[in-house]
């Protein structure tokens, strides 16, 4: 007997559901298709980079000869270089997401408890930098911090300095500056979402109850909007620390990042093997930095916060 | 009335030319429990919130205990609210909660623990300070949210319809935990409700609103026996209105004519002038309705039965006396054995009849 059977009949035995399908099936066909894709697309080729960083290049050839090789390098001499810029990248990533943070929060703040009315219409506003390709914004970045960018000539044409500044472009800072003004949005629309639900009388209970506004946001409403904080934390630092585009366009060879050396060993230095090995390090390393901002959120005010 | 706790000195709250709050000017006095009665809308929570610092009135001042408190925002105001919501804050356990509003007062934290556990006791709640508040019942948030107000130690406390979501019969016990809570503590209580029962059963005194406007402050025994106003008797219990004109006053009585050459006599009120259009307000308890023509009674009005129910204690009888009117309804008590069972039969003719002492003069 199937499913539709028993609830379809109406019977006066007792319904006996032991021959129904699970319940944990149900959902099944709406993520399939998703769950193919994430399986086809990224599940297998994430077996394969982790395969291969166990083989070994051999002139043009890759040989699926298992050996450690293209971690050891990495604890060498020889692999100063990438723990130096894995270390830069997580770095670089955090001051990008710290700032994008501390520029989002207010943004979203704004638009939660400032804006009574069309909130759609500054939701629409804020996505009108990505009507532009990412490519675009860096430019616009490279236009702006250049040596005859805005900045510079702008400065000249006030009479602050004589020769355009150089430290604008092509190091650290400009890569930081860059993602940290791409990823913006991304960071608002979760901390927006979660100071949207906070419920306005907690506000006004914890004024109330002695709190001063400035009081009230540090014991209510940052508490509550943690969710939200959280995930637009993961959210920019997990992708900007893999970036190689915007260190390329901006960076310099100061500023350039593990995805940058990444890319080389999968291209010019035709060495996939250790590009797929520095891959794994760096997922592996990604992976230690959340779990240790996890970690320093702490169990209770995770648990507090219904994540 | 003592120094009062409370004064309202023309009071407004105004968006453009519509008023919310309408110049309530009006004092609580010490230890009193306090309702704001009106049906939603009528701006009694914009008053209560104006009191409370949540609301800006735009004209008018509020004093508490004697200070003006201007635009002072509420965490400067000798008050704590009781929200219709709760608001538990739900990243804090029940005893965070409730220690809130202390750890602002600079307490120790041992003052501060004996106090939680103080509180947690007088509302019943002990054992449960670290639940959450998803992990707790509607009336023991209500309970939490009062602990977590009283615990201040608030001048006057402010409940804006706090027992409004729970269901009859934890309402009918809160009303009473409420009422000895207020009576132990002696705290000033205003308590804003749309709910008529609950508020003459608690307060001590009911301020009737409607349309921003205050009508009537006055016990609940007042406020039902003598309406000032035809809405007011109306909104508290049922009503029947007689309409018509004073035609004489004479010994404090003012004969009515509510229909040509029909009159009735009703308690004359200050004011009132013969010429004037008035209205005469009879409650459906003290009207009596018989089957034959009465003698001597002062009031009687002859009519028609409409249609009839029997409601155990009581039965009701809705009666037409004139065409073109609102029928009249009459309560009549099941105490005689045998209530004449003609009248309740449609269309059967009777006689409503009460004493002059009975009705209430209002101005029309």
């Amino acid at each position: 007997m199937t499913a539709q059977a028993h609830s379809s009949t109406p019977s006066s035995a007792p319904a006996d559901f032991t021959a129904a399908r699970p319940e944990w099936l149900d959902g099944l066909w709406l993520i399939l298709p998703t769950l193919l894709i994430v399986l086809g697309m990224m599940v297998v080729p994430l077996i394969g980079i982790v395969v291969v960083s166990f083989w070994t290049q051999t002139g043009f050839d890759i040989l699926p000869a298992w050996n450690l090789d293209n971690y050891r390098v990495l604890f060498t001499e020889e692999g100063a270089l990438y723990r130096i810029l894995i270390m830069k990248s997580l770095w670089m990533s955090l001051t990008a997401t710290i700032a994008v943070v501390v520029l989002a929060y207010p943004m979203a703040y704004f638009m939660a408890f400032r804006i009574e009315k069309s909130k759609l219409i500054w939701i629409i506003l804020l996505t009108v930098p990505f009507w532009t390709s990412y490519l675009l914004r860096i430019f616009a970045w490279k236009v702006i911090l250049g040596f005859n960018g805005v900045i510079n000539s702008g400065l000249k044409f006030v009479g602050f300095i004589d020769k355009p500044l150089e430290f604008l472009l092509y190091n650290p800072t400009a890569v930081t500056i860059t993602l940290a003004h791409a990823w913006a949005a991304y960071a608002v629309l979760p901390i927006y979402v979660s100071l949207e639900k906070i419920d306005r009388s907690y506000l006004e209970a914890a004024q109330d109850l002695g709190d001063s506004k400035w009081k009230r946001f540090w014991r209510i409403t940052f508490p509550l909007s943690l969710p939200g904080t959280i995930s637009a934390t993961l959210l920019v630092f997990i992708p900007t620390v893999g970036d190689y585009i915007t260190p390329t366009l901006v960076g310099g060879t100061s500023g350039i990042m593990i995805g940058n050396s990444i890319v080389t060993q999968f291209g010019k230095a035709n060495n996939a093997p250790l590009g797929a090995a520095l891959s794994c390090i760096m997922m592996l390393a990604i992976t230690l930095a959340v779990c240790a901002f996890l970690a320093a959120i702490g169990r209770k005010r995770l648990k507090a916060a219904d994540i | 009335m003592a120094a009062p706790m409370i004064s309202l000195k023309s009071v407004s709250k105004r968006f453009g030319t519509f008023a919310a709050v309408d110049s309530a000017s009006f004092d609580i006095a010490p230890g009193e429990f306090f309702s704001l009665l009106g049906p939603s809308g009528c701006g009694k929570t914009t008053l209560l919130r104006m009191i409370g610092g949540f609301e800006r009135q735009t004209e008018g001042d509020i004093l508490i205990d004697g200070e003006a408190m201007g635009i002072r925002p509420p965490n400067q105001r000798p008050t704590n609210m009781v929200f219709q919501s709760y608001a538990i804050f739900p990243h804090l356990d029940i005893a965070e909660n409730i220690a809130y509003g202390l750890i602002n007062r600079g307490l120790d934290k041992a003052s501060i623990a004996k106090k939680v556990a103080q509180a947690l006791d007088m509302v019943r709640l002990s054992g449960l300070g670290n639940r959450r508040a998803n992990q707790i019942s509607g009336g023991q948030r209500q309970r939490v949210a009062l602990a977590r107000a009283i615990v201040c130690e608030p001048k006057v406390l402010l409940l804006d319809e706090p027992l409004g979501a729970l269901d009859k019969k934890l309402r009918e016990e809160m009303q009473i935990e409420l009422r000895q809570l207020q009576k132990s503590l002696g705290i000033t209580f205003i308590f804003v409700t749309h709910d008529q029962e609950e508020a003459l059963s608690l307060s001590d005194r009911i301020a009737v609103m409607a349309r921003g406007q205050v009508l009537q402050i006055d016990t609940a025994a007042a406020l039902y026996e003598r309406p000032n106003c035809r809405e007011v008797a109306g909104f508290i219990g049922n009503m029947n209105f007689f309409e018509g004109r004073i035609v004489s006053i004479a010994g404090g009585v003012a004969a009515i004519e509510i229909a040509p050459g029909q009159h009735v006599r009703v308690p004359a009120t200050n004011g009132a002038a013969p010429g004037e259009t008035a209205i005469v307000a009879v409650r459906p308890e003290k009207i009596d309705a018989v089957a034959t023509a009465p003698q001597g009674s002062d009031n009687v009005v002859s009519g028609r039965a409409l249609a009839g129910s029997y409601l155990g204690d009581r039965s009701l009888l809705l009666a037409d006396w004139r065409e073109g009117t609102a029928p009249i309804s009459v309560s009549l008590q099941n105490r005689r054995s045998a209530v004449d069972a003609d009248i309740f039969t449609k269309d059967a003719e009777l006689w409503l009849t009460w004493p002059i002492e009975a009705g209430v003069l209002l101005k029309n």
